[in-house]
């Protein structure tokens, strides 16, 4: 060690900062909440290929049409979600409540499809492994549909908070990503169900 | 220019900072301090140890006579079901985690975790899964009894069609706790990630720091597989959806691909920080450098990665095609060169060194010693065709308890004697230490050697009646796990008793070398608050010219011979 560099040593600042992890420590949740649904697709394409019967009896198929409007609603509403969140950061504040409502309402109508699309279905979760596995996988991604909104509305009712953005943006942040997330996972389940029959 | 004392030199440099009130009341209600959360969780593992050991003496004591006198078949298949339940999840997850709490902030300079509420939380949710679980004992049709991994068909069987059954109890509470480790697991993956020391980069970690984070991002990647397929498996049980039954066109081998996805690389989440302690001791009390560090670290992800590609190994019996039999069995065989590895370093660690023999140690040593010989059997049981000869024996039985007891609970036994004074801050009983050990290993060598003839020999496992040839082996493999039994009153009596009137511990009474070292024993709330050492090398320079942490006086003094 040469003298030069203890010298260096000496004024290193012996400080480590102590918040700021609510970023990364969502972000590896959703990388692990990620797998859960790659096991039910894997299991999805597993019994596809494999299982002896597939449709329950009297279903052919599935209706394309109404998921697909749906499916471009959410897959809309990602975008919408990051002007909001565009608007946010130059703290351009109604902007940003105006268009995050208007995610939450697209959030909405795709849950309202699922919604009239699953009363309108022949089949239940008992029929068979393809009715088992439709609401297993449209059910569950629903679920997370409807917790993204829930969220949403928390952070509306937030932003009304005086200084609540003095810390940063977190949980803005955080639940547009949980957002995009859905949405991809949306995407591959479409492709799945839909497109794969 | 050497430095003969130079731990000495270290603690002076330690920060003066006053030792934790020792206020018992604070373990008993929601606190958000890892420390004693840490205490928390190993304390309420220890006691589900004591409850599924007892469920282990019940099922030997069954198993000491070839009929099945004692219990009802019905009743042994509960028993042995409960028993690795509780064993996994009540019992080494937790400890781990109690353990991993204690040492990852210390060790790395950080004031806690960085998630101090979520930490709790997943503490408390241990004593509600635990309930859940152990409830099951009480419901009409008694409590799980499809073994441990729960496969399908036996395991979506209602027969009683009560909608409260065993079963779906088994169900939840394994569900819980997967959320608490997973809450765990984003703990400590960010804690390591974010709050290490200054100075402390990748290279410099403790290999304990290493092996946990492999360990907790094997859980974060393999446990939701698990989650996913009990979500199903509950399903089918409960709600009569078709995805494992193969009445209505489902498929059972599939929960075993999810089950096992997740379930191998767990018993590698349980073994790797048990890696990691016993890359802490041996170089501590054998007075030299770990042998290869950077080695040693990589190799934990070397064991990550693999790990999570070897699983169908536990299926060979059960009806998986030629080409992936053969694949995994390539795949498993690769995982020996990794954990070849570290027991390579551990070796060459210890040999020539200046071992110091005190509980610690033995255990690690006995540790080491049983996981060789484990990890041949288990190099055994990766070749196909023995694995479908001995397949569902006692054989896998005993390799999986020199594994899973013989190894991790020697290690876990370690690591809680080893860091016992710096958290306590009493020194324990050596002697009573020592006659623990003895008594653990002479019970576990008693309890599990005889039990990979029996299994050779072609003993099945899981059932409560055998053929008297194998009598032999049986009644030691008893008198063994009564031993174990036994062994847990000079636990107790050591740990209870040290630590309420021990003798007061000095901060390093090892004169081991890391960052939880310097601070006094117990340490003080925030561990280092922000005075935090700048690290400069990695923690293993027994007996080497190499500081660990940054000391400015030294450096000063130094500064000034030189010129
Ligand atoms: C060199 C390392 C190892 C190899 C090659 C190996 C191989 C195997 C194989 C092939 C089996 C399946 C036997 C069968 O079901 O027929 C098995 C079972 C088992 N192993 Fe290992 N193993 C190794 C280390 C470990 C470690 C480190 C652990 C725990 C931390 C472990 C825990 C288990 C358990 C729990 C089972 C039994 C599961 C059951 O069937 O209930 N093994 N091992
Ligand atoms: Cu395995």
């Amino acid at each position: 060690m040469t003298t030069s560099k203890s010298e260096a040593l000496l004024h290193t600042p012996g400080h480590i900062k102590h918040d700021g992890h609510n970023l990364t420590g969502f972000i590896i949740f959703l990388c692990s909440e990620s797998i859960i649904f790659f096991a039910f697709f894997v299991g999805y394409g597993v019994l596809k290929i494999t299982a002896p019967t597939w449709y329950p009896d009297g279903v052919s198929g599935i209706a394309v049409k109404e998921p697909l409007i749906n499916t471009i609603i959410l897959v809309s509403s990602s975008f919408v979600i990051y002007f909001a969140e565009r608007y946010l950061h130059k703290k351009n504040y109604w902007g940003f409540r105006i268009v995050w409502l208007l995610t939450m309402i697209m959030g909405a109508y795709f849950v309202y499809g699922q919604y009239v699309e699953w009363s309108e279905l022949t089949f239940s979760l008992n029929s068979g492994v393809f009715g088992s596995l439709f609401y297993l996988l449209t059910g569950f991604h629903g679920l997370h549909v409807i917790t993204g909104i829930l969220l949403m509305g928390l952070m509306l009712i937030r932003s009304f908070i005086p200084g609540n953005y003095d810390k940063g943006e977190m949980g803005v942040e955080s639940i547009s990503l949980f957002w995009h997330f859905v949405d991809v996972i949306w995407i591959i389940l479409f492709i799945l169900i839909y497109v794969w029959q | 220019m050497t430095i003969t004392n130079y731990d000495e030199r270290v603690l002076k440099a330690s920060h003066p900072v006053p030792g934790a009130p020792n206020n018992w009341r604070r373990f008993f209600g929601f606190n958000t301090d890892a420390k004693v959360i840490g205490i928390q969780y190993i304390v309420t593992a220890l006691f589900f140890l004591l409850l599924g050991g007892l469920l282990g003496m019940l099922i030997r004591g069954e198993l000491i006579t070839p009929p099945s006198d004692l219990f009802d078949p019905s009743v042994y298949n509960g028993l042995y079901t409960m028993h690795g339940t509780v064993m996994l999840f009540l019992f080494l997850f937790p400890v781990l985690s109690g353990l991993t709490n204690l040492l990852v902030p210390p060790m790395i300079g950080a004031p806690d975790m960085a998630f101090p509420k979520l930490n709790a939380l997943a503490f408390w949710l241990v004593p509600v899964f635990s309930i859940v679980l152990l409830a099951s004992f009480f419901v009409p049709g008694g409590p799980a009894s499809s073994g441990w991994w729960s496969y399908p068909p036996v395991s979506i069987q209602n027969p009683l069609g009560h909608f409260l059954n065993g079963q779906m109890l088994w169900i939840v509470a394994i569900g819980l706790s997967g959320v608490s480790s997973i809450i765990g697991a984003l703990n400590f993956v960010t804690t390591i990630i974010q709050m290490r020391a200054p100075g402390m980069g990748f290279f410099k970690m403790p290999i304990f720091i290493w092996t946990v984070l492999a360990a907790q991002i094997l859980q974060l990647l393999g446990l939701p597989a698990l989650t996913g397929g009990a979500i199903m498996l509950f399903f089918d049980l409960n709600f009569g959806t078709s995805f494992f039954n193969p009445e209505t066109g489902g498929d059972p081998v599939l929960f075993q691909h999810f089950f096992w996805f997740y379930s191998h690389p767990a018993v590698y989440v349980m073994v790797l920080p048990v890696f990691g302690i016993f890359s802490e001791l041996f170089p501590a009390y054998s007075r030299k450098p770990l042998f290869g560090y950077k080695f040693v670290a990589v190799a934990s992800f070397g064991i990550t990665i693999l790990s999570l590609v070897v699983w169908v190994h536990h299926m060979f019996y059960t009806g998986t095609p030629m080409w992936m039999r053969n694949l995994f069995m390539f795949t498993t065989m690769l995982i020996a060169v990794p954990t070849g590895v570290k027991v390579f370093a551990w070796i060459a660690t210890l040999w020539g060194g200046n071992l110091r023999l005190n509980t610690p140690m033995l255990f690690c040593l006995g540790g080491l010693f049983n996981f060789i010989f484990g990890g041949i059997t288990g190099v055994m049981l990766a070749t196909v065709p023995i694995d479908i000869h001995v397949g569902n024996t006692y054989f896998v039985v005993a390799h999986f308890h020199y594994i899973i007891f013989n190894t991790i609970a020697f290690g876990i036994f370690a690591g809680i004697y080893h860091w016992f004074p710096k958290f306590t801050g009493r020194m324990f009983y050596e002697g009573l230490g020592k006659v623990h050990f003895a008594l653990t290993f002479i019970g576990a060598t008693l309890n599990w050697l005889p039990l990979h003839w029996a299994g050779l020999l072609g003993m099945p496992r899981r059932v409560a009646s055998y053929d008297p040839e194998f009598a032999i082996w049986n009644v030691i493999a008893s008198i063994g796990a009564f031993m174990l039994g036994v062994a847990s009153i000079p636990f107790i009596l050591n740990m209870v008793s040290s630590w309420s009137r021990g003798k007061k511990a000095p901060p390093n009474p090892w004169g081991a070398i890391g960052l939880e070292w310097l601070l006094p024993s117990p340490p003080p709330h925030e561990n280092f608050e922000d005075d935090i050492p700048t690290v400069l090398n990695e923690p293993y320079n027994y007996g080497l010219n190499k500081p660990f942490v940054f000391d400015e006086e030294f450096y000063i003094s130094k500064a000034l011979n030189d010129s």
